[in-house]
């Protein structure tokens, strides 16, 4: 098996074939790796699987070890295990890397995970992480007083702002149409209405950022099972193949190299995509991307070229995003109104995978065929484009 | 003054003469003596053509707002005495970007490509932080 082509028509090419949340939203009775036994265990009875037949262990969390951690938890053996860490579009990365381990011969069946206790762990102790004051960051960048992620994507938005004309009130489109989805969604955290005058009020964090431009935080905890699609026939859910996949990496924490902060590695991410998938943008069904912050959404909407660069803020305008609008998009309610724990990736997935099987209740799209998923990791520091499809 | 709760820099072996300067109200660029490439922040050799003989150029200190934030919540402890407060990432006029936290005041006058120059802030016997302040405003 190939990796690099897994369109329906050639190779056999490889399937999530099980799906599941844990517990979200504030979870204090419950550690980070207790989040992801529990989304395991219950995307294993999604897939129709046994522990026993997890071979290969894809953990993530922000502790050290997690792949051991969750393997010892689950009492289970695997002959390969992956932890990469780069961010929010960590869990993605990782579907790509089960599939090469997959093609390779050195697993079979891949658990993927995400768990975090950031909301509880936050309000047991107030004391950020202390940067190493010897690193590039702790050097050149936390001593100025910069806040982060989000002074980051303040200074792209700032960006979008001069160059194009983008307001505030373009912005917080983003925002509401993910609470309108959200309370379509049983799972979201917060479903109470939110108009544009409510994210307009709501105060200042990093200019011209506001609090409801920022995703949530939450606790909670997610998990994907991955396997071969010949394998994947055999299970209990419809399989959704992973059509394209591509990823780019650059920076950590300083990207003072890149020329513009609003021309960053999402682009040739999607193209790679569309090529291994064979598809257009015009066939994709469903998109969820990555909602950290609303310019996030319009950065990305623009770089994966669902629209023309500047044009967001006119794209995203009267509730186009949202249930009943022309482009739907983060059906779930996203980063922005769904849950935030730490790192969203996984849980895009979730809900694309969701929306193809037709399992989305209120909020479901009509008969989707073909999803993308975009996520970064850091502040734009890394990227991947993910195309599903039934 | 609470220099405890205010985050500094620990120079390294390859930024230890980029912190010195500034000591002196000066700002250095890392120069590679073998190609003549400039590259922000320091380190241990020359990315473009992997020469470890690398020297300094001393930086004419203007530059022009790449963007910018203005900071709402206190990025440390040190800083809420200071909000709202804004910071900025600067193209010098050699050609590279940094960071720094812009001298108070002036925060309507931020702009998007406004000219800046490089002011220093002692903050300890050892450490000056290059911040930035606006020609026109000031």
């Amino acid at each position: 098996m190939n990796i690099s082509n897994t369109s329906a028509s050639s190779s056999p090419g490889f399937a999530i074939v099980g799906v599941a949340e844990s517990d979200l939203g504030k979870v204090p009775d419950k550690t980070a790796v207790e989040l992801q036994a529990q989304a395991a265990r219950r995307a294993l009875l999604d897939a129709g699987l046994t522990l026993q037949e997890v071979d290969g262990v894809f953990a993530h969390t922000d502790d050290r070890f997690p792949s051991l951690q969750l393997s010892e938890y689950l009492g289970i053996r695997p002959r390969y295990t992956d932890s990469t860490n780069v961010g929010g579009m960590s869990n993605l990365l990782h579907i790509r890397h089960a599939m090469a381990a997959i093609a390779a011969g050195m697993c079979e069946v891949a658990l993927i995970t995400y768990g975090s206790t950031q909301l509880s762990d936050g309000s047991r102790k107030l004391t950020a992480l202390v940067e190493d004051p010897r690193s590039p960051r702790g050097q050149f960048v936390v001593p100025h007083g910069h806040l982060s992620p989000i002074g980051y994507y303040a200074m792209v938005a700032q960006l979008h702002m001069q160059r194009y004309g983008t307001t505030s009130a373009d912005l917080a489109e983003i925002a509401v149409a993910a609470r309108r989805w959200a309370a379509l969604n049983p799972m979201a955290y917060r479903r109470e209405p939110l108009s544009i005058e409510d994210v307009l009020q709501s105060p200042l964090v990093a200019e011209p950022l506001r609090q409801r431009d920022c995703c949530l935080v939450t606790d909670g905890g997610g998990a994907l099972v991955v396997t071969s699609a010949a394998r994947a026939t055999s299970l209990k859910k419809r399989p959704v193949l992973v059509r394209g996949i591509a990823e780019r990496f650059s920076h950590h924490y300083t990207p003072f190299d890149l020329d513009d902060w609003l021309d960053t590695d999402v682009a040739a991410t999607a193209e790679q995509a569309f090529r291994m998938a064979d598809v257009t943008r015009k066939d994709i069904d469903v998109i969820q991307i990555y909602d950290h912050f609303t310019i996030g959404v319009m950065q990305s909407l623009e770089e994966l070229g669902f629209c023309a660069r500047g044009e967001s803020k006119d794209f995203v305008r009267n509730g186009r995003l949202g249930p009943g609008g022309a482009f739907p998009i983060n059906t779930s309610g996203g980063g922005l109104s769904y849950g935030h724990p730490g790192m969203f990736g996984i849980f895009l997935v979730i809900e694309a995978v969701r929306q193809l099987r037709g399992e989305c209740g209120e909020r479901q799209l009509p008969d989707p065929k073909l999803a993308l998923c975009h996520a970064p990791g850091l502040v734009f520091s890394a990227n991947t484009t993910m195309i599903l499809g039934v | 003054m609470g220099i405890a709760q205010r985050p500094l820099p620990q120079p390294t072996g390859s930024t230890k003469a980029f912190w010195e300067a500034t000591r002196q109200d000066r700002l250095l660029v890392q120069k590679c003596n073998a190609c003549s490439t400039l590259q922000f922040y320091p380190r241990l050799f020359c990315r473009t053509c992997l020469s470890e003989d690398t020297g300094w150029m001393e930086s004419s200190g203007l530059g022009v707002i790449y963007t910018f934030t203005i900071n709402h919540r206190a990025a440390n402890e040190h800083m809420k005495e200071h909000v709202p407060y804004a910071v900025a990432v600067v193209t010098l006029d050699e050609g590279v970007k940094m960071m720094g936290a812009m001298v108070p005041g002036h925060l309507a006058s931020i702009r998007i490509g406004a000219r800046v120059k490089v002011v220093f802030e002692k903050v300890s016997d050892e450490l000056s932080l290059p911040r930035f302040e606006l020609l026109e405003a000031s």
